[in-house]
């Protein structure tokens, strides 16, 4: 039963065949006994989940059908959620309850859902691999030797080891794509400002989009159908109204124009590289026309991301002096003293222009290349990252600039605030996970839930469960 | 491309932000090392673009002035160490004397 997608389950409770309590402890379980080996949580919270399904039984019976009644979900622990710790997995926070719920919170509990857990992470999202955690490194579910990504690699781990129906992660540049890319799941970033950033402890605030991790296209277009929308906690969020994001879910893909570059399979492993391909070759059987196009180089938009994130960090973890909550600077860790540091530097006197300010302009020259591109193509498609997930402590995975080589396929899109979407593609001769980037352009995702579907619809790739 | 020698003491004490003697030394080698790599922007000519700080094209953003419920004191103060007469304690930062 741990293997039921939100659509499944749904049916499930709607027909009876099962309660949201059974549904729960059922999850609670398989929690208790992968956990060990996983550790993609960092609270786990069994009675207010429990509370949680008993209410959503309760209203199930006196007629509710709200959207995600009764299903179990981990939310990433950089998401304020009132009464339950939020460290966004650093010491600083450690013993940190927020008195309000996050905007995105709110909308899931409006919606029905049941809070399992809240999911370890790359400390203040600061990685791409969750050995930044304060709160130990999480495991990869296909093979525990090996990272999970990250930031949000909790919880794509636990949705991929079958701990919950379905995740809440966010993503800065990769957070999201890049974990359910090595976990073989489904993530799906959001448009920057499709979906509110109120609450949730910022990274990057011009980038920052929270989103769904799932098992399935469907799934993740149901969730972002309760996450969407303007709020006016959130100035930054589009008042442009939100789709009806099932209804073309299974149009046909019959003249979709494909944008490929070959700039972003250049460096990219032959197994990685050949998945992504066979990929493209079935979406071309279902109809769709694939045009080489010309993409700026996506080496730039590592320095770019490097110097725009950085500065954002160093203003935003400001706010973490011990005064009003958590504890003093001295409990930072290393990486995020690192990027403080170096957002500091480049917002100096005498640096700003130089750096901070040659980074906005080659962000308009991104934003501007995409644009032009999606006058001839309806998506973009590359491989979510280089390479399958690496060995946990491997020397890649040491290098300081090691977050931002890895995440360099899905910074440029992340950049210009576009909407992207992993799926699992195949594996690799070892067993790992291989994910495919389907990008669309700002308010895009009708359009790459509805390319993602008819791929999903023609492999089974996503009913691939690992052996825990 | 010249080599900048970043004040690491300097940029520690503008982040607030207490570091060891190994972590100064370590960060000075990094950071010089990110420098070099973030320079590669040189090579781009931006002469005739305008940056771009958010992408949302949105300007000008308000809201209704009407008060809404907020925290109450006591949950604002709920996880501060450093409180008195239910109020946040800080020290002094402007000296009357």
């Amino acid at each position: 039963m741990t293997n039921l997608t939100i659509t499944k389950a749904l049916e499930k409770l709607k027909n009876k065949e099962i309660s949201s309590v059974e549904l729960t402890k059922t999850f609670l379980e398989r929690i208790k006994k992968v956990e060990p080996k996983i550790n993609a949580f960092v609270t786990v919270t069994e009675e207010e989940a429990l509370r949680n399904a008993k209410d959503a039984d309760k209203k199930r019976a006196n007629g509710s059908d709200a959207p995600l009644l009764g299903i179990p979900l981990s939310i990433k622990d950089n998401f304020s959620t009132k009464g339950v710790r939020t460290t966004a997995s650093s010491k600083v926070l450690d013993k940190y309850i927020p008195p309000y719920d996050a905007t995105v919170v709110t909308k899931l509990k409006e919606a029905g859902m049941v809070l399992l857990g809240k999911t370890n992470m790359d400390a203040w999202a600061h990685g791409s691999s969750t050995e930044t955690s304060d709160y130990g490194q999480s495991k990869n579910p296909w093979n525990t030797d090996y990272l999970p990504g990250g930031s949000s690699g909790g919880a794509a781990a636990s949705v991929a080891a079958g701990e919950v129906i379905a995740a809440i992660g966010s993503e800065t540049a990769g957070s999201i794509r890049q974990p359910a890319s090595w976990c073989g799941v489904v993530g799906l970033k959001p448009t920057y400002g499709r979906v509110s950033r109120s609450g949730v402890i910022a990274m990057g605030s011009s980038l920052d989009s929270p989103g769904p991790i799932t098992k399935s296209v469907e799934d993740a277009a149901l969730v972002l159908q309760v996450l969407a929308g303007v709020d006016p906690l959130d100035a930054t969020t589009s008042p442009l109204p939100v789709p009806d994001y099932l209804k073309n879910i299974n149009r046909e893909i019959t003249n979709l124009k494909i944008g490929i570059s070959e700039d972003y399979f250049e460096g990219v492993d032959t197994e990685v590289k050949q998945k992504v391909e066979d990929a493209i070759k079935v979406l071309e059987k279902l109809g769709a026309k694939i045009k080489k196009i010309k993409l700026f180089s996506p080496k730039y938009s590592i320095a770019v991301y490097t110097i725009i994130m950085r500065s954002e960090v160093s203003s935003n973890l400001a706010r973490f002096d011990g005064i009003r909550y958590g504890s003093d600077r001295s409990f930072f860790a290393e990486e995020a003293k690192r990027r403080i540091m170096l957002g500091t530097y480049v917002l100096s006197a005498g640096y700003y222009d130089q750096y901070f300010n040659k980074a906005l302009k080659v962000r308009s020259l991104i934003i501007n290349d995409f644009k032009k591109a999606f006058e001839d193509v309806d998506v973009v498609i590359a491989p979510t990252n280089p390479k399958t997930a690496l060995k946990a402590g491997s020397d890649e995975a040491k290098d300081p600039m090691f977050g931002e080589l890895a995440d360099i396929l899905v910074e440029p899109s992340s950049l210009a605030g576009l909407s992207g979407i992993n799926i699992p593609v195949g594996f690799s001769k070892k067993g790992l996970p291989i994910g495919m980037d389907i990008i669309g352009p700002q308010f895009g995702e009708q359009t790459i839930l509805n390319v993602a579907k008819k791929y999903e619809d023609e492999t089974e790739w996503n009913l691939k469960e690992p052996n825990l | 491309m010249s080599k900048t020698k970043i004040d690491v003491v300097h940029i520690s004490k503008l982040a607030n932000l207490p570091l060891t003697n190994e972590e100064k030394n370590k960060f000075e080698k990094q950071l010089d090392e990110t420098i070099s790599y973030i320079k590669q922007l040189e090579e781009i000519n931006t002469t005739s673009t305008k940056p771009t700080s958010q992408v949302t094209g949105l300007e000008n953003v308000t809201r209704e002035d009407i008060a809404t419920k907020s925290l109450t004191q006591e949950q604002a103060l709920s996880n501060t160490k450093s409180k008195q007469n239910n109020l946040f304690k800080v020290n002094v930062l402007i000296d009357n004397d």
